[in-house]
């Protein structure tokens, strides 16, 4: 059987918000992600926290994707923080150098504090 | 001990996750830990990506061989495409990702990152990529 869709649960607050995600972070889960981030970009958001607690697996074209969204979060000024992030999704970001323009923190409660 | 499992998807979406389950299953009997299951699991899936995006494979398919031995699990994954050559692909960097279109072409430097060995012979027929990890 095949990893499920994935699906997104995104929660606002008033200077971030918060996208849940759950399932595999392919080509079309990362555009889901894009997509949603760019809605809330036009609402006027720019910090973003993105908790992958329940997505275990992910691409490097998902990833690839993530990698516009941290550019459009940088011409916003914004930031982009990760959450819940297995140890290899960790590793991954960081060998790739993602973490030179985003932060990682074990769960969204930090993530929210370092925001506050 | 040496046993190895030999099978072949066919090239459409998702399959490589299926491919992934049948490595997880033997690294599990090898009672590898969980983060290096997950390291050969995100290895494989972008051995399997780069054999179903890039081969332009006619059989439309790729040919998965997974060895267990007393000290390492190999995965070799074959494809009968039109093969690359390795040296030409550029490395990848972040900043330069950042401002360009093309933000793809990480595959390459994840698997040699998250594996002990990798090593990569193609020609015109095809490609094979064999990854080691070691117990």
């Amino acid at each position: 059987m095949l990893e499920q869709e994935l699906t997104l649960t995104a929660r606002k607050e008033d200077k971030y918000a918060v996208i849940t995600t759950e399932g595999y972070i392919n080509n079309p889960g990362g555009e889901k992600i894009a997509h949603m981030c760019y809605q809330l970009m036009d609402e006027g958001y720019k910090h973003f926290i993105l908790n992958f607690s329940k997505s275990k697996v992910i691409n490097s074209i998902g990833i690839s994707i993530l990698i516009e969204i941290i550019e459009k979060i940088l011409e916003l000024k914004g930031s982009l923080s990760f959450c819940g992030l297995t140890n290899t999704i960790a590793k991954t970001f960081r060998i790739m150098g993602l973490t030179q323009y985003t932060k990682i923190f074990p769960t969204e409660e930090e993530a929210i504090k370092a925001l506050s | 001990m040496e046993e190895e499992i030999t099978f072949t998807v066919p090239i459409c979406p998702d399959m490589e996750l299926e491919v992934t389950r049948v490595a997880s299953s033997v690294a599990e009997a090898m009672r590898l830990g969980k983060d290096k299951i997950d390291e050969i699991k995100l290895a494989l899936i972008e051995a399997c990506l780069n054999a179903f995006e890039h081969s332009k494979s006619k059989e439309k398919k790729v040919h998965i061989k997974i060895r267990m031995t007393d000290d390492r699990l190999e995965i070799i994954v074959r494809d009968y495409g039109v093969g690359f050559d390795p040296s030409k692909v550029k490395e990848p960097k972040i900043e330069e990702k950042l401002k360009s279109p093309r933000k793809r072409g990480w595959g390459l430097k994840i698997m040699r990152s998250l594996m002990d060995s990798v090593v990569i012979n193609s020609h015109k027929g095809g490609t094979k990529i064999i990854m080691t990890k070691r117990r």
